[in-house]
């Protein structure tokens, strides 16, 4: 067993279930707050109701959140040892900065927010779930500024001692990959929030009860639904695309499936790349069109893999070219989907449309997917390096811990966290099928 | 000059957490002791239910400031403990979901299920929180490159290639997880009412007694393992006033339990364990983790600090978030303040 494909491994799998959650808290933070202002601003009870029920599903995603997130804060440490040595002084500035920032904000807001409605006026409450929209985007934007410097390093320099030391603290925290990741990624987390609000809606609707506040769901979750996904295109994923093409030109190359470099490249809607051949089986593809997304026009040359040394690629490059495919085309499908949503609801024939409620029920689950493969596209597109350009993945795990080591616990966090989903599952159809006005019988903890 | 101030910095985080995460931990310790009804374990969760994420949160900032004040002791503990952290953060994740959830579900074997789990995770969490701490005091076999990596255990002596667990270190662990059920209980007589109240009141004659037999153990026990903890007292003889204090916060303790005064009880018990650690950090200080292998391999505070820029825009941050946390803090403790389910509980 090679000990750096364990490390990488157990990260992967860990950071993947922990980001499950943080995308509907972050998503579900700002629909919260579009509810309570609404209620604050027509004193209209039932958004109240509506929003008291979606803060108990957000109560119970947020411990989920808090206790897969733990384990991520060490293992920079227990699995990249060398990694953490090497950039401990620019990439654990933000990661402190998450949990001095964000995480205490959270945490003390969130207490309030959802056992001390009846002891706050409502201003107060309405508040209360403003700032722990904050720490939670807060948190959001320290952690994509760590991952940013990973994949586009800035303000640094190599000290004597080799390792990488911040110039200039404005200058990391600014960097502008990391202000595009962040503004696509925060899109991405408000789709899965606005998903799963609209599914709700639909649910009680197709079950024929609590129409009213199926209706409130699935009139907020169109309206965010529909901006969002436009937006996670156009403009933010088209502007992080073309800085992608610009500063990792063989991560695109991969990404989009082009063995050859082209002038006029076309656009591989579908295919199977095949590394030993250097072409894709079966493919569909739209002429010039990557070269118009990347450069604005049709005749540009767009850099093919060829024009890199082959220790350059990624290392699992079919699963890039999938993840990437699955990400854009799930977009376009959320477009498609809440675009004619939207337009039903605005005919107000949404509400009856049952083909409609269905197709929104069961899409629930694409946002999680899409977002799931965003972020396998950023991290396999980074490879082979830890650093882009300066740390190679081979150089940053932890040595000293062997593969069996890394096995060991990567089984055990498999075993916990199956339990754990299974639990989650559990408590939030729960939660769901009870729907909100049932008053919460069972005392909380806080 | 910076160096000293990010290593009590950071000394002062592990206070924090101890002291804070500490009474939520010793609450769990008792949880079935203490609560046999279902009315009885709700009041004792709630006790803890609105702040015990917070505390946990000292952790996380904790160990981020060490990440980048100390990066080289960062990489080197961490993967050098790897399994026993990685069998602390499955713990930290079964009482955080067993703690949150039992509430959540109606079934009375679940929820039987999550108390225990609550209880037993909570009473691993204090004894590998103790071993941790005693590990760093013993030193561990760091090689020449600046790693080690550590066996659970080997023969349970100390010595140049000693495993996690050794007599020493599991002396560390009953001592951290008496003095936490000690911290718990009072914290319980402190926020509950009724029989939950008395028993855990009575607990904490017996508690204590066992905290000091083991702190006066742990006295000679250090010595003869680590025997340079003594250099810094030496030289300073006026911080022979620190084992004083521990002493002296230890008697006050029980003194004020005794006569009723249930909150200064509690600070007694904080103040016993922020001059246990520091006291233990003094020893240590300008080591961060000895070299059982020769004093020369040592991590020290010089070859593991960060970069000057780093540390003092991190000295800004840090002081304006730190005291946004403590603003936080008392916004939280002040609304949830007094005996659970009494005038005033929130909700
Ligand atoms: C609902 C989720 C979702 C959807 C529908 C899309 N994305 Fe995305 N994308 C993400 C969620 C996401 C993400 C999870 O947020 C990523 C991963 C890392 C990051 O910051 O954002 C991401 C990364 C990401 C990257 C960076 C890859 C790298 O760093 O190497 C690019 C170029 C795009 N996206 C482009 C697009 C385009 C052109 C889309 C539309 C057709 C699109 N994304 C839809
Ligand atoms: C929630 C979002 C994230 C997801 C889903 C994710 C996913 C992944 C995946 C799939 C890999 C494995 C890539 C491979 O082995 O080829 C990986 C690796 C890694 N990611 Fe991320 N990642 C996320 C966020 C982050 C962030 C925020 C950071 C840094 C702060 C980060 C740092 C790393 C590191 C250090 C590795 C291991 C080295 C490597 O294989 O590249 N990840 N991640
Ligand atoms: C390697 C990467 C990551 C690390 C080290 C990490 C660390 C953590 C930790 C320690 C927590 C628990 C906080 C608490 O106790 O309150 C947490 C929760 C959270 N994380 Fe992550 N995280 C990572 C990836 C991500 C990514 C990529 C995002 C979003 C873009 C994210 C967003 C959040 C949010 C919003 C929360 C709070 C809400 C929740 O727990 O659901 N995290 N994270």
């Amino acid at each position: 067993m090679n000990p750096e494909v364990m490390h990488r491994l157990q990260f992967a799998f860990t950071v993947t279930f922990h980001y499950l959650f943080p995308q509907l808290t972050m998503g579900l933070a700002l629909l919260i707050v579009i509810l309570k202002t609404i209620a604050l601003r027509t004193g209209d009870e039932r958004w109240d109701q509506a929003a008291r029920f979606w803060g108990r599903i957000f109560g119970i995603n947020f411990v989920f959140g808090v206790v897969t997130g733990i384990p991520m804060e060490f293992e920079f440490g227990t699995n990249w040892a060398q990694f953490s040595r090497m950039t401990g002084g620019v990439i654990g500035q933000p990661l402190a900065m998450e949990g001095v920032f964000s995480f205490f904000l959270e945490s003390a807001f969130l207490g309030l927010f959802l056992y001390g409605e009846k002891r706050l006026t409502r201003t107060w409450h309405w508040l209360s779930s403003v700032l722990v929209f904050l720490g939670s985007w807060l948190s959001g934007f320290f952690i994509i500024v760590t991952d940013a410097w990973m994949q586009h390093p800035v303000a640094y320099q190599i000290n004597a001692r080799g390792q990488f030391e911040i110039t200039s603290f404005l200058g990391l925290l600014t960097n502008p990959w990391a202000i595009l990741q962040y503004l696509h990624n925060m899109c991405g987390a408000v789709i899965t929030g606005a998903f799963v609000m609209a599914a709700t809606g639909a649910f009680y609707l197709l079950e024929d009860r609590l129409q009213e506040y199926a209706r409130i769901y699935l009139r907020v979750g169109v309206t965010v639904g529909i901006l969002a996904s436009v937006a996670i295109i156009f403009p933010t994923g088209d502007l992080h695309g073309k800085y992608v093409a610009h500063h990792q030109p063989v991560s695109i190359a991969a990404m989009e499936g082009l063995f050859h470099t082209e002038k006029g490249a076309g656009l591989v809607l579908m295919g199977q790349p095949d590394e030993t051949t250097g072409q894709i089986d079966n493919p569909i593809v739209v002429n010039s069109v990557l070269s118009f997304l990347i450069y604005g026009t049709t005749k540009a040359e767009v850099q093919g893999l060829d024009a890199f040394p082959r220790d350059q690629w990624p290392s699992t490059l079919p699963l890039l070219f999938y993840a990437y495919h699955i990400m854009a085309g799930l977009g376009t499908y959320f477009v498609a989907v809440m675009a004619l949503a939207a337009f039903l609801l605005w005919r107000n024939r949404l509400w009856t449309s049952r083909w409609m409620l269905w197709a929104l029920l069961l899409s629930f689950p694409l946002p999680y997917i899409a977002n799931t493969a965003g972020w396998m596209t950023a991290e396999i597109g980074r490879q082979p390096w830890l650093v882009y350009g300066l740390l190679r993945t081979g150089q940053g795990f932890s040595a000293t811990v062997s593969a069996s080591n890394t096995l060991f616990t990567l089984l055990g966090f498999m075993g916990l966290y199956t339990l754990l989903a299974i639990l989650f599952i559990v408590l939030i159809y729960r939660e769901i099928s009870r729907g909100p006005g049932a008053e919460a019988h069972v005392l909380t903890t806080h | 000059m910076m160096g000293v101030l990010w290593f009590w910095l950071v000394g002062c985080m592990i206070v924090a957490y101890v002291v804070l995460d500490g009474f939520d931990l010793g609450t769990g310790v008792l949880h079935l002791f203490v609560a046999h009804r279902e009315d009885e374990r709700r009041m004792v969760v709630q006790s803890i239910g609105p702040v015990w994420d917070g505390n946990e949160v000292w952790l996380l900032a904790g160990g981020g400031t060490l990440y980048f004040a100390f990066p080289w002791l960062y990489a080197s503990a961490f993967s050098g403990f790897y399994l026993p952290l990685m069998i602390v953060l499955w713990l930290l994740v079964v009482r955080g979901v067993t703690l949150e959830l039992r509430n959540h579900i109606d079934v009375g074997v679940w929820r039987a299920l999550l108390d225990g789990l609550f209880a037993l995770a909570s009473l691993l969490l204090t004894i590998f929180l103790g071993a941790a701490l005693a590990n760093v005091i013993r030193g561990v076999p760091l090689q020449a490159d600046g790693y080690f990596f550590l066996p659970l255990w080997t023969d349970w002596r100390p010595g140049v290639h000693p495993g996690v667990l050794d007599w020493y270190t599991v002396l560390g662990g009953l001592l951290a997880c008496a003095a936490l059920t000690l911290h718990g209980a009072l914290w319980l007589s402190l926020k509950t009412s009724g029989e939950v109240e008395r028993r855990a009141a009575r607990l904490v004659p017996v508690l204590w007694t066992v905290v000091l037999v083991l702190t006066l153990l742990s006295v000679p026990a250090t010595m003869a393992v680590q025997p340079a903890t003594l250099v810094n007292y030496n030289r300073y003889p006026v911080t022979y006033l620190l084992p004083l204090a521990v002493l002296g916060s230890l008697v006050a303790t029980l003194l004020l339990h005794r006569s009723g005064q249930a909150f200064r009880a509690f600070l007694g018990s904080c103040a016993y364990l922020a001059c246990m650690l520091v006291g233990a950090c003094w020893g240590l200080f300008p080591t961060l983790l000895p070299a059982t292998t020769g004093a020369d391999r040592s991590i020290t505070l010089n070859a593991a600090l960060s970069s000057p820029y780093t540390l003092h825009v991190g000295l800004l941050w840090w002081i304006f978030g730190i005291s946004l946390a403590a603003l936080y803090f008392s916004i939280s403790y002040t609304m949830f303040r007094g005996k659970v389910g009494s005038h005033s509980r929130l909700g």
